[in-house]
């Protein structure tokens, strides 16, 4: 209300009739050209700090880039066929993947249920989707280093419990599956509840007599949930869906913080859950400095997102196409 | 029908499991941070606070691996900055991608969109030349000069200011008398608000939380942000648990209080988000 008051000043100036002068040539001007002047803050900072560097990666990751070389020689495709022949990346590559695997599909099936559960009429609405979204409020960082003791080997609470339904204690640094677990749990304690928000939207979008017709037609709970809502969900699942494989693909402050001492950046002294960007970290800082060589990391784990990303979509399209003959709609 | 909608027993059993899923490792990271380290060894774990916070907090501010004070008022001073720049830049982009016309505004808003799917590991070993080139290594420019301004800030604004803003304010103002300039302020900012509170929320609680540029640029351990700071701690050689605790808590404490101030605009905006997406 206060806007409007404020837009309009009570003595405006009547445009001229006299004179269509510096004022009206000004605001022709500043009606054509002033748009840009508001774009361009952002296209300047990201042209340098965003589009610049990403160019510039590939370069360097043609060279023999040493931080201590005084000259970087041009070695052309060497860093990439060197990557490409070399076991600890690879290794890197099924960390990353069996990691993201185990987290994301428990995720994304785990948040549809709770989504399904929040959809309904609820006391306290607000309480329990503040509660379900609470861990991811909170810092990476310092959930990583609590989720490390909680899977500590000999007092972590995680084995103590364990150790009551008979389950002897596992090491969950030093196995690669039970790190890939430990790490998992964490992403999917961060992200579980944001996902179910993305999904609840959805689903508070879908027409609710959609369920009354195929409740009359004596569809049970089940089968409205197979049939209606997540057919109708399927762009919000496959959107989910990538946003999961970007993030789940790039892992960094978990895995690096779930280890600690000389061997974190190695995630453990096998390379027990060592990610492709912790690798990538090793060998383009601290103790390698070799930014031509992680600089082919970069781009690899590009084309990595990229496939990954696009084997999802195929895959959702695929598993969509039979339930939505189904769709009453 | 109302049996599909209804919230029987099942249903709130499940959600309080889910919550207190969701609450106890943040509890628990209060608990041990009120404790002496031997709570790590005790059987059962303890499972209530403690009195020696008050120990542990000056056995963290005087320890010097962490550079803890140091490591907060960075990490305050940079989501700071960062927040206010990103939602000043946003709703001044936002508003000319959503209200003015000019030539080229769908190519270039195709551009940010394009922004918003790249990675950020990509640009972090040139970024780090670059900061070495202009000698911003181990200071704060490095972490909130790229941050300045985001692709999503941008296009969640124009989204919003879509619908938000009424065209015919907008040449209302104009005819008597406004630029563009005085439009956004008085019309196109006000009505903005709400979004550019949650936008300004993320952004803060997104960049609080940043880990990996921090982590590769800024290598100095006298002057970190608070996230490097708990890195240093976690990666010390003593095993005093409750003092890394205390630092956990601490510097998840703005976030959660963020959170329990605003966490009814933050769900509106993620929900929002999805639908539009």
């Amino acid at each position: 209300m206060a806007v409007q008051l404020d837009a309009r000043p009570p003595v405006a100036p009547a445009p001229g009739t006299t004179r269509p002068s510096r004022g009206v040539r000004l605001s022709r001007f500043d009606t054509r050209y002033s748009p840009y002047l508001y774009i361009a803050p952002f296209f300047l900072l990201f042209g340098v700090f965003g589009i610049y560097p990403l160019a510039y990666t590939f370069w360097v990751s043609l060279h023999d880039w040493d931080l201590l070389g005084a000259d970087h020689p041009f070695v052309g495709l060497d860093n990439y066929s060197e990557l490409l022949a070399d076991p600890d990346f690879w290794h890197s590559v099924v960390n990353t993947l069996g990691i993201f695997v185990i987290s994301t599909v428990p995720q994304l099936l785990l948040a549809l249920w709770l989504a399904n559960l929040l959809n309904r009429r609820l006391r306290a609405r607000t309480t329990w989707r503040m509660a379900v979204l609470i861990p991811n409020v909170t810092s990476t960082a310092a959930v990583a280093i609590v989720f490390a003791v909680l899977f500590g080997r000999d007092f972590g609470m995680i084995n103590w419990l364990l150790d009551h339904v008979g389950v002897d204690a596992i090491d969950w640094k030093a196995n690669r599956l039970a790190s890939w677990v430990a790490i998992s749990a964490m992403v999917d304690w961060r992200w579980t509840g944001y996902n179910a928000l993305i999904f609840l939207a959805a689903m508070q979008a879908i027409p609710r007599d959609l369920y009354e017709s195929a409740a009359i037609d004596g569809a049970g709970r089940a089968r409205q949930f197979w049939s209606i809502t997540v057919p109708l969900l399927k762009p919000t699942i496959i959107f989910a869906v990538i946003i999961s494989t970007i993030g789940g693909l790039q892992l960094f402050t978990e895995p690096r913080l779930f280890n600690s001492g000389t061997n974190a950046i190695r995630g453990g002294p096998l390379r027990e859950s060592q990610t492709v960007t912790m690798y990538m970290f090793e060998n383009a800082f601290a103790p390698h400095y070799n930014f031509g060589y992680g600089s082919a990391i970069a781009w690899l784990l590009f084309a990595l997102i990229a496939v990954v990303a696009a084997v999802n979509v195929l895959l959702l399209r695929r598993l969509g196409g039979g339930a939505r003959k189904e769709d009453p709609r | 029908m109302t049996r599909l909608w209804s919230a029987g027993r099942l249903t709130y059993l499940a959600l309080a499991v889910t919550a207190l899923m969701s609450i106890f490792p943040i509890y628990w990271m209060f608990v041990v941070a009120s404790r002496t380290s031997d709570a790590m060894g005790q059987v059962p774990p303890p499972l209530t606070p403690g009195g020696n916070l008050g120990a542990n907090i000056a056995r963290l501010f005087t320890n010097t691996d962490a550079y803890f004070l140091t490591g907060l008022v960075n990490s305050a001073i940079v989501a700071g900055t960062v927040t206010v720049s990103v939602v000043f830049f946003s709703t001044l982009a936002g508003f000319a991608f959503a209200k003015l016309r000019f030539r080229g505004r769908n190519a270039l808003l195709l551009v940010i969109v394009a922004t918003m799917m790249v990675p950020t590991q990509l640009g972090v070993i040139p970024l780090y030349l670059l900061m070495t080139k202009l000698n911003w290594n181990d200071r704060l420019p490095a972490v909130i000069v790229p941050a300045l301004v985001t692709g999503f800030g941008v296009f969640m604004m124009r989204q919003y200011a879509g619908q938000a803003v009424s065209t015919e304010l907008i040449e209302a103002a104009r005819m008597d008398g406004c630029n563009t300039a005085r439009i956004y302020w008085n019309v196109v900012l006000p009505a903005l608000r709400p979004a550019a509170a949650v936008l300004g929320l993320l952004t803060f609680m997104t960049t609080w939380n940043d880990f990996l540029w921090p982590y590769a640029v800024l290598n100095d351990p006298e002057n970190p942000t608070v996230q490097l700071s708990l890195r240093a701690l976690s990666d010390g050689y003593y095993q005093d648990m409750s003092q890394v605790f205390t630092g956990t808590a601490i510097a998840t404490l703005p976030l959660l209080l963020v959170f329990v101030a605003f966490g009814r605009q933050i769900i509106g905006g993620i929900m929002e988000g999805a639908v539009k997406a």
